[in-house]
């Protein structure tokens, strides 16, 4: 699984892309993206998801 | 040199550099009304300190009419979330911290700032101030300075932060010559920021409540203790939060100052539901003008608080109370830009040399007029557009400056707003009458050209009115004026 960026709330500040393990986040257009091959949803290197604990808009969810 | 007028703006000002024994009467915030003639910020600050502030229009009263800066948005992340802001990237109309219409690269930020210089002598200072933290992600900010170096070295450069991540990049700073820094801090006790902030971003955990502030408070001390150290000037910026942190801040202005800031500025809250913010959308209320300045007063024993602030936005360019960001968005930037080096250079002189011939005539004009013994306290108003010159016509003034004179000399005392006078009514006669009453107690008004009518009706109610000073600077003017009006009576006394 992997994490994934709505599109429509995210603001583009680039908060999340910073703090990516795995730099899984790229900036696509005015948004970022999340890479879902290689988001590990921070697993074995941080206790949260580092792009959701970073994210001001808190638009960054579990993808479903 | 006295009648040597600037031309780049013809509101080249500048506030008056007389004493200023006593606090304004109005409680405006913009410079067009008491932002400039308030209790300068200058006065207790340290020479050394001053000679490295005197062309930064956000920390220099005096310079603020002088001095243009350039906010570039290349900072859009951040690291903590607080209350009043809703980090939304949108509407050219509104003009508040935080708030961009552009979001730059640091090579597209170097080449706006370029094309700005080369349009505008008076840029002095490039600064970072988000829109979201200078220093959360570092990278695109230091980047920009490291361009601005190398491309602009004469400019002086700035960053604005919350200081979570600070203490890492002190060295930087200093290496790069970033000599001001503003933390902006609304509290020094977690208890209070508590109800400031949602959370922060730290060690790579969200962190909230106690803890939360507590983590942000202690790194904002350790960074402002850092450059301190460093001896790069530090400004500390609050905003006033009616009911939260209102009582709070008297302490904060002790407790930074005592760690080294030089300056603080207070800034109302600003707050409506529509900018979706949780304070806005929770109605928290920003506070009115006269709260403002009762905090602004508990912390103003020295001085040293900001009062011509304006809250610009992140992405504000030109002199500060005017935005020309429109004029330099990306798509309207030239293709090449000429080198404009020395026209900044001799546009700094020329200020330079405007001062010391200002503050030279200010101290011949009180000699003059302590010469002249004056028995009782004389008031005079002037009209100025500023520039520290009698350069306003009557009829068009909206508010006087007013000085003192009395056998120890020449002071400035504040402003009188017509406005504050009105009375309703409507038509010249009417704003005649409602000037007259705005000038009681004044003795003297002077101006750079009224009217045969208004002459008369201010004769009439006991006040001289003189335009022959016109342009001249303010002090001189006045020492003119009652050198006319009372040599001849002081030297028929003596004689008698
Ligand atoms: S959850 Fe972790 S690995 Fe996945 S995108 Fe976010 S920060 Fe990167
Ligand atoms: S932090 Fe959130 S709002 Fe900012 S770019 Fe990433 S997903 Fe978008």
């Amino acid at each position: 699984m992997a994490y994934v960026i709505n599109e429509s709330a995210c603001t583009g500040c680039g908060s999340c892309e910073f703090g990516c393990p795995n730099a899984a986040i790229k900036m696509k257009g005015d948004i970022f993206v999340i890479n879902p091959s290689k988001c590990n949803e921070c697993k074995g290197h941080f206790d949260e998801p580092q792009c959701v604990a970073a994210c001001p808009a808190d638009c960054i969810t579990l993808a479903a | 040199m006295s009648s040597s007028i600037i031309s780049l703006k013809d509101a080249v000002a500048g506030s008056t550099t007389v004493d200023r024994a006593s606090k304004p009467t109005s409680t405006g915030g913009g410079c067009s009304t008491s932002g400039c003639g308030t209790p300068s910020a200058e006065a207790a600050i340290p020479a050394s300190v001053l000679a490295r502030i005197n062309d930064h229009p956000c920390y220099s009263e005096e310079a603020h009419h002088n001095f243009a800066r350039i906010h570039v948005a290349v900072a859009p992340a951040c690291n903590i979330q607080c209350n009043y802001c809703n980090r939304k990237y949108d509407c050219a109309n509104e003009s508040r911290p935080g708030v961009v219409s552009e979001r730059l690269s640091p090579e597209d930020a170097v080449r706006k700032v370029q094309a700005v210089a080369a349009k505008m002598p008076e840029l002095s200072v490039v600064g970072i101030a988000g829109p979201g933290d200078a220093l959360a992600d570092y990278r695109h900010t230091f980047a920009t300075f490291r361009l601005m170096r190398e491309v602009l070295p004469d400019l002086r450069l700035c960053l604005s932060t919350n200081g979570l991540a600070l203490v890492d990049h002190v060295e930087t700073i200093k290496s790069l010559g970033i000599d001001h820094v503003t933390i902006t801090m609304n509290a020094v006790d977690p208890h209070v920021s508590e109800g400031i902030y949602d959370w922060v971003y730290f060690n790579n955990r969200r962190l909230r409540g106690l803890e939360a502030a507590t983590v942000l408070l202690d790194r904002q001390m350790e960074g402002l203790d850092a450059l301190a150290r460093a001896d790069v000037l530090v400004k500390i910026n609050s905003v006033l939060i009616p009911g939260i942190n209102d009582d709070h801040l008297a302490k904060l202005n002790t407790v930074v100052r005592q760690h080294g800031a030089f300056i603080h500025n207070i800034m109302p809250l600003i707050s409506d539901p529509a900018h979706g913010t949780y304070f806005g959308l929770n109605g928290q209320r920003g506070p009115s003008p006269e709260e403002l300045q009762r905090v602004q007063d508990q912390v103003s024993g020295d001085a040293r608080v900001m009062r011509h602030c304006r809250q610009c936005r992140a992405d504000a360019v030109g002199l500060i109370g005017e935005d020309r960001g429109q004029e330099f968005t990306m798509a309207k930037l030239p293709e090449t830009v000429e080198d404009t080096t020395r026209e900044r250079e001799s546009y700094r002189a020329l200020i330079a040399h405007e001062q010391q011939d200002k503050t030279r005539q200010a101290g011949d004009a009180r000699r003059t007029i302590r010469a002249l013994e004056l028995t009782e306290e004389t008031l005079v108003a002037v009209c100025s557009k500023g520039g520290g010159r009698i350069n306003e016509h009557f009829g068009h003034a909206s508010e006087f400056k007013v000085y003192a004179a009395d056998s120890n000399g020449l002071r400035f005392i504040g402003h009188r707003r017509i406005d504050r006078y009105c009375g309703g009514g409507e038509g010249d006669d009417s704003k005649l009458e409602t000037t007259i009453v705005a000038l009681a107690g004044i003795r003297h008004v002077l101006c750079a050209k009224i009217g045969n009518c208004p002459r008369q009706q201010l004769s009439e109610a006991g006040i001289t009115v003189s335009d022959a000073q016109a342009f001249e600077y303010i002090e001189s003017a006045i020492a003119a004026h009652f050198h006319d009006c009372y040599a001849q009576t002081v030297a028929t006394e003596r004689r008698a």
